[in-house]
């Protein structure tokens, strides 16, 4: 038997096919297998949220999803948030906001926000704060993240 | 009043210079690191927290399918003992081996034992459970008070006070006699983890040529070079080290556990190895905060002087000596001009994780305490909690109980700010609600710093320097070397190098890195000014003495030239033109910061809630004001999370309950509401643009801010930390 299953999806926009072994998390697959290192690992178990990234529309902590379940999927990781070399506003916003210290974190949040944001643009502070409770910054006190993410409400 | 220096860089808000690398995914951090043929390992920790080892059996574990190498404390040479410095002070060479690898006896649960490398880490970790380790268990001892006791279980050596120490200042029983009252309290505060989000990483290569290459993620790539060299038994020259970006580090990241043991791992394979540990390892194998001990008595005479302090400090080091206790009587009292003192120390070894630094390391622990006490007096005195504070309060010339005279401090400033803001008047607004204050200083670091600077032919610049960027330094230095230079801050290219590529420079801690590296940069700015005033000269056939520099434009009677067009000219001139500077700045400045908090307390649960935060900071110069807010604002969120939630669970074998960030709970964005800040600027006179160092010191006021506002809001002077639910609860029971 094989050990290492094949698997299709579409990864920030372009069609990829992978081999990996069925306890891989996404997590692993997106970092060790498909080079895409801007996805973070914080704690692997579902609780910081510096490895989210979109699945068929949803936000996921990829650490919890295993490789072979995005047979099918839309995947969104931080590499495909901006166009060519024009960022993303959450991007450009996090910047002039000093919404990032150590920027490990920022990954996540900015995958988090862009998902709130598409569906529904004008959150108040209480409906942003809500939203973003699963990703856990230590550096900023989440004040700057939090007018990053209204000034893109605006 | 002060004259304001105008600066055309310094004080605006540029988009720092990675800033596109870490909103896209491309910065790479330690555990990013890749190489052809790389090989992961994983490290075995031990489950006990104090366990002799009778013996270590790798055979199976080595025989495993996949294993490349499997390595103990046995290879690690036995190079003797010596002092090695960590950059913020010299520790034996025995305490750092024995941290890298447990030597005969485990002292913490978590305390590494053995590691391999395979081909993935899934393989390693698997092959890690077939190491037999017997260990013959001990009894473990987790507090200072219970580790000071006769006839506790000893760690190692004859007892577990490590270091003892006693500062003194005038007579603390006269000043005593002369108070009219007198307030005494004891206090605890729990074990609390630094909680950087980016685990601990290392990946190591050992050449055939005996050079070993790192990448790590760390607040010192020197001190992880010299730490290697003196682990490993080579010479340093052999040690290149690569800092990768880091993700967070508060003073977590300077100590070495990884990287000596990628580095055996990988000379025993040939091939590069990377060991990346589990949010578990981190909470149980890397350096927490020391939770404490503390007895605190002050007194004051009815007019608010206060006349003496006297501080009994007992902070648990874990399994090294170093719990910051000596940090923390440095700070207790400082924010006071009091005549008599008297502080006692105890740095005790317990079966914990050997604590590290941790922003301001001790202050915060001491703070709480003394501030709590400072409230109580004023309230017992009838005093405005601001106005006691004001009218005790340290100022130039004062002197510390540990020995140092202020230079110009904004201790006054910084409680005016307070006393004006306000947020100090507002009403709280309903039921079970309170407002308290608290102040706090930490002393920052000066310390050796390099800086080379290379003037481009389209009158840009590229700067090189040491040390780690932990939250926007390179664009903080940048705008020190713009300002000297007079050029745009985006015309400054800024680098954070490996250890072959720019003069030693110490760890990114202690508030440093803007002070002192960016003097290095200003120093190295200054170094190109005067070759290029030489160049000028030459080309204008005029004494060099007769060229001036002034906002980027050399002058004489020969005419004017910006740097943009003396830069194609140089390579012509006599060559390149590249600044450089060292430094070892003694100006240090140190910090005040303050807190005004507002809480309310559910009295049904015990349940705290953040309603309004105002941080408080005598900042020196704010070389980039964001950047600087956003030091305040972190830190008072993680003295917010010090003082309401997290704690080290442990059993009473010394077994850590809720290694994990679900259980270890850490403030989210959804527990708070916006951090105000106020940036207080009292420039410190030792630096040329006035800089102080911001990383630290406002993590020391929000413990005992919190205390004092709960206190108001209930009624009941919490002496223990957290200050979590039940605690509160409990405490509103009891009253």
């Amino acid at each position: 038997m094989p050990s290492k299953i094949h698997v299709q999806a579409t990864i920030n926009g372009q069609p990829a096919e992978f081999l990996c072994e069925p306890r891989q998390s996404l997590l692993e697959v997106l970092r060790d297998i498909l080079g895409l290192t801007g996805t973070k690992e914080g704690c692997n178990d579902g609780n910081c949220g510096a490895c989210t990234v979109m699945m068929d529309g949803r936000i996921v902590n990829s650490c919890l999803v295993l490789g072979p379940e995005i047979q099918g999927s839309t995947i969104t990781t931080i590499e495909g948030i901006a166009c060519g070399t024009e960022l993303h506003p959450l991007q450009t916003s996090f910047l002039k906001n000093a919404a990032l210290q150590c920027g490990i974190c920022t990954p996540g949040f900015i995958i988090a926000s862009k998902a709130l944001l598409d569906n529904e643009p004008h959150p108040d502070e209480e409906r942003i704060r809500f939203w973003l409770a699963n990703n856990l910054c230590r550096c900023t006190g989440y004040d700057k993240i939090v007018r990053a993410v209204q000034e893109v409400c605006q | 009043m002060s004259t304001v220096k105008e600066y055309k860089v310094i004080g605006t808000r540029p988009v720092r210079h990675d800033g596109a690398d870490k909103v896209t995914g491309r910065a790479l951090y330690g555990a990013d690191y890749s190489a052809a043929g790389l090989l992961h390992g994983f490290v075995l920790r031990s489950p006990h927290a104090h366990a002799r080892i009778v013996s270590i059996d790798t055979s199976k574990a080595a025989a495993f399918p996949g294993v490349l190498a499997v390595v103990t404390a046995a290879d690690l040479p036995e190079s003797g003992d010596r002092m090695v410095d960590l950059g913020e002070g010299e520790v034996p060479l025995s305490h750092v081996r024995g941290n890298i690898f447990a030597q005969g006896k485990a002292l913490y649960r978590g305390h590494a034992i053995a590691a391999v490398a395979a081909a993935s880490p899934h393989v390693a970790e698997e092959a890690a459970g077939l190491i037999e380790v017997v260990y013959e268990p001990l009894e473990a001892v987790l507090t200072a008070p219970a580790a000071m006791r006769e006839g506790a279980p000893v760690l190692y050596g004859e007892s577990n006070v490590s270091h003892q120490f006693q500062h003194v200042k005038g007579d603390v029983a006269e000043g005593f006699q002369a108070a009219d009252v007198i307030v005494e309290r004891e206090f605890t505060t729990s074990t609390v983890h630094q909680g950087y989000i980016e685990p601990q990483n290392a990946s190591a290569f050992w050449s055939s040529d005996g050079r070993v290459s790192v990448w790590t993620s760390t607040q010192g790539a020197f001190i992880v070079r010299d730490v290697m060299a003196a682990v490993l038994d080579i010479p340093v020259s052999q040690v290149k080290v690569t800092p990768m970006e880091i993700g967070g580090g508060f003073g977590g990241k300077i100590p070495v556990y990884l990287e000596p043991v990628a580095a055996l791992l990988s000379k025993k394979t040939g091939k590069p190895v990377k060991l990346v540990m589990s949010r578990k390892d981190v909470f149980e194998g890397t350096g927490p905060t020391p939770g404490s001990f503390m007895r605190v008595k002050m007194g004051a005479k009815k007019d608010g002087t206060i006349t003496a302090a006297q501080a009994y400090l007992a902070f648990e080091a874990g399994a090294y000596p170093g719990a910051m206790v000596v940090p923390a009587s440095m700070t207790v009292f400082a924010a006071y001009d009091i005549e008599n003192g008297l502080i006692d120390g105890f740095d005790v070894l317990v079966n914990k994780p050997s604590t590290a630094a941790y922003r301001a390391p001790g202050a915060p622990n001491a703070a709480f305490a003394a501030e709590s006490v400072v409230d109580e007096l004023a309230e017992k005195l009838g005093m405005d909690p601001v106005e006691f504070r004001l009218k005790n309060a340290a100022k130039e010339g004062t002197r510390r109980m540990d020995g140092p005279k202020f230079r110009r401090i904004g201790c006054v400033e910084v409680l005016e700010a307070i006393k004006n803001h306000p947020h100090y008047s507002a009403p709280l607004g309903g039921p079970n609600r309170g407002r308290g204050i608290a102040i706090g200083f930490w002393f920052n670091i000066g310390m050796e710093s390099s800086c080379n600077i290379s003037v481009n032919s389209d009158g840009t610049v590229n700067l090189v320097e040491g040390s780690t960027d932990i939250g926007g330094t390179r664009t903080s230095i940048a705008m020190q070397a713009a300002e000297v230079l007079g050029i745009p801050v985006t015309d400054v290219n800024p680098s954070v190098v490996d250890t072959d590529s720019i003069g030693w420079t110490n760890l990114t801690g202690g508030s440093r890195t803007t002070f002192a590296t960016g003097w290095a940069a200003y120093e190295a700015a200054l170094d190109i000014v005067r070759q290029l005033k030489e160049r000028a000269a030459k080309l204008w056939s005029v004494d060099v003495s007769e060229v001036e520099f002034a906002d980027g434009v050399l002058k004489s009677s020969a005419g004017t030239m910006t740097i943009k067009e003396i830069a194609p000219k140089l390579n012509g001139t006599g060559g390149p033109v590249v600044g450089r500077a060292t430094v070892n700045p003694k100006g240090v400045g140190g910090s005040f910061a303050g807190n005004i908090v507002d809480v309310e307390v559910d009295p049904e649960t015990g349940k705290t809630t953040i309603l309004r935060f105002t941080a408080v900071q005598d900042v020196g110069k704010a070389i980039h004001p964001s950047y600087v807010e956003g030091q305040l604002q972190g830190g008072s969120v993680q003295g917010i999370g010090w003082a309401l939630n997290e704690e080290y669970f442990m059993r009473d074998d010394g077994t850590m309950m809720n290694s994990s960030f679900l259980d270890y709970r850490m403030p989210t964005i959804l527990d708070l509401p916006m951090i105000d800040t106020v940036l207080v600027e009292v420039p410190n006179p030792g630096h040329p643009f006035g800089v102080r160092g911001v990383g630290e010191a406002n993590i020391v006021p929000p413990l005992g801010a919190i205390a004092n506002a709960i206190y108001r809001a209930i009624g009941v002077r919490m002496n223990h930390l957290p200050m979590s639910p039940p605690a509160v609860w409990k405490a509103i029971a009891s009253k």
